[in-house]
């Protein structure tokens, strides 16, 4: 494993530029994570909500129909579009939730972009009895409204925002403001791996679960490893989570995919480590999307879940190291890769992975028939019909 | 960290009565209007005035301070054009502090920001997103330009952080006195009294509380516990409106002595 000598840095990425009000929370977040993360008991706790309530471990799924169409390549899906609730978000909320109750905070906040998060937090304060209130763009709401429909369902509170961009950055930013307020009672769940320290670590952590599992039942397939791992990346947790436990794998290429929306010259898009610099937003040091000021600038993907300018830190340093490879897909080219995935396997993926099957349809065709491909699902598409009907 | 006197330390300190320190948005609601407001700003008998730098994500400010940067962004403020109008006002003979967000001051170059800000006549910056774990390098680059260092407390700090933000600190202490974002509040949160005390404890150096402080009976609370006040909001709702903030000045300060 890559090492970092500065506590909560990742190279140079990382750190905690919070107001000082929430230091203290951010240092007893950080003691109860590794308390827990040592802790036996929590472990097996965890272990067990995995499995009987998120529905762990998600199978792998030989996608041939689509290795066939793509040339002949063998692709495999990890299915984290079957964890209960629809997407990896899951496997995050269930940990932070654990904690908040082992801190003895009874009020929960989160943002949300396409929902899944928000819809993920809602379910686990529902199952534990935690008061739950979610800040949500208007523009995402308008896009996403059966999944707002679903957290309203679970009792969370949907708390509308209509400042900014309307849309996920904005939302992270209302949360922020929330948690400075009631921090002395309120845990934030942060659904990816974004944010100050510890957050991008822990959320890491507790998705790193979709690589080991999926390194593992890919190598008893026939004992070999892929030759990529593709994953979609927005702020990025599904791809820290499949990618961590291939690091280690010299010989595996590790490809992320960001939101080109209508193009990377058009100016519309998504993509901060391909068309970003170094910046702070929301409380780490990261690549983002920002004018010659350091302004933030809105972003654009037809998916929700990649609509949003920075991305976790620990990506960016996996960028600057080359141990990743970065690139752009557009918003045509997923909304295609979306309806051929749902033809040819009969799996409705999210637009967000719908990014990754895209990259994946190229790399198979530039490995040639043979080439070992292995995609992270991370969620579901029904919550896309409406996106995908409008293109 | 202590120098000699610097220009805020001395404004601030008080002297049987509170200081007043006001806030305004650079460029808003335009760059020519601000530009008024400020300069009536720096003689209305006020001790020091903070200019805020606009930022498009500001996390510890509350809707009217939003509004004022986005108003202020969507007039074609700049990182530059705030240092310019800094400039104008400093010279008037107030001492002025800049308020801004981390990512404004890396993406202009610290080092850089940090010799215009003491080329425009600046005393002091406050960074709110930026606690001492991560101050260095870029307060070691603004000490270097002679411009005071201003850390926040809160009321979650714990008492030997408050030690050690006092230790960063040069100008004066900002004591965050509500456990929230900016923006006014009818009432004074319980406890400030105290924690203003225990700030006291950990410094020499004048404190300043802030966030949630807008009315003269504010001002009368505060004597006597604070050196200094800091109203922000309030004032940026005079300014958004059209209004002249300096009669809400005048009545706050008529409270102070």
């Amino acid at each position: 494993m890559i090492k970092h000598p500065v506590r909560g840095r990742f190279g140079a990425f990382g750190g905690q530029y919070v107001p000082e009000t929430l230091m203290s929370a951010l240092e007893e977040l950080e003691g109860i994570w590794h308390e827990a993360k040592a802790d036996p008991q929590f472990q097996l706790e965890l272990a067990g909500h995995r499995h009987a309530f998120i529905g762990r471990p998600t199978p792998l799924y030989a996608a041939t129909r689509l290795g066939a169409h793509f040339g002949g390549a063998h692709i495999h899906l990890k299915r984290e579009d079957l964890c209960h609730t629809g997407a990896h978000k899951l496997n995050n909320a269930v940990g932070q939730a654990l904690l908040a109750i082992r801190m003895g905070k009874q009020r929960v906040i989160a943002e949300t972009g396409a929902g899944q998060h928000g819809v993920a937090v809602a379910t686990v304060c529902a199952r534990f009895g935690l008061e739950c209130a979610v800040y949500m763009g208007t523009e995402d709401m308008r896009r996403q409204s059966m999944n707002v429909r679903r957290m309203k369902l679970l009792g969370a509170e949907v708390k509308e925002v209509s400042s900014g961009t309307k849309t996920l950055k904005d939302a992270t930013s209302e949360a922020i403001r929330d948690w400075v307020t009631n921090v002395r009672t309120t845990h934030y769940i942060i659904g990816s791996v974004v944010g100050p320290h510890p957050y991008p670590e822990m959320v890491r952590d507790l998705q790193r679960i979709i690589g080991d599992e999926a390194r593992e039942q890919y190598l008893s397939v026939d004992g070999k490893l892929p030759d990529v791992v593709v994953a979609c990346v927005g702020g990025g947790s599904n791809a820290i989570g499949i990618f961590t436990a291939f690091l280690d794998d010299k010989d595996v290429s590790l490809v992320g995919v960001e939101a080109a929306g209508s193009g990377i010259k058009s100016g519309k898009h998504a993509a901060s480590l391909v068309g970003g610099r170094p910046g702070v937003l929301h409380g780490s040091y990261s690549y983002l999307l920002q004018d010659g000021d350091g302004q933030v600038l809105p972003t654009h993907s037809i998916s929700a879940g990649l609509d949003y300018p920075g991305v976790g830190p620990e990506h960016a340093f996996l960028r600057d190291i080359e141990r990743v490879d970065y690139v752009a897909v557009g918003d045509r080219d997923a909304v295609a890769a979306f309806k051929l995935c749902t033809r040819l396997e009969g799996i409705i993926p999210a637009l967000e992975p719908a990014h990754a099957l895209h990259q994946a349809g190229v790399i198979a065709r530039d490995l040639g028939p043979g080439g070992r491909i292995l995609v992270c699902l991370s969620g579901r598409g029904d919550k896309d019909m409406d996106s995908v009907d409008e293109n | 960290m202590k120098t000699e006197t610097s220009r805020l330390d001395q404004a601030l300190r008080a002297q049987g009565d509170l200081k007043l320190v006001a806030y305004m948005m650079a460029g808003h609601p335009n760059k020519k209007r601000s530009l008024e407001v400020g300069k009536k700003l720096a003689t209305s008998g006020i001790a020091a005035l903070e200019i805020g730098i606009p930022f498009s994500d500001p996390l510890a400010d509350g809707p009217v301070i939003q509004h004022a940067g986005q108003t202020a962004l969507e007039h074609g403020m700049t990182v530059g054009a705030s240092l310019e109008l800094a400039a104008a006002i400093a010279r008037e003979g107030i001492p002025t502090v800049l308020m801004t967000y981390i990512n404004p001051i890396l993406s202009h170059d610290p080092r850089r920001f940090a010799a215009e800000a003491a080329q425009a006549g600046v005393a002091g910056v406050i960074v709110p997103d930026l606690p001492i774990e991560e101050a260095e390098p870029i307060a070691g680059w603004l000490r270097a330009a002679s411009l005071d260092t201003i850390f926040m407390v809160s009321p979650t700090t714990s008492p030997a952080r408050m030690a050690s933000i006092a230790e960063h600190s040069s100008g004066f202490v900002y004591c965050v006195t509500v456990t929230g974002i900016t923006g006014a509040r009818s009432e004074l949160p319980a406890g400030m009294k105290d924690l203003l005390a225990e700030v006291k404890k950990h410094t020499d150096l004048p404190v300043a509380a802030g966030f949630g402080i807008s009315r003269p009976e504010h001002m009368k609370a505060l004597r006597g516990s604070a050196d200094a006040a800091v109203v922000g909001s309030a004032i940026v709702a005079q300014i958004d409106r059209g209004a002249d903030p300096v009669p809400l000045v005048k009545e706050l300060l008529k409270a102070c002595r």
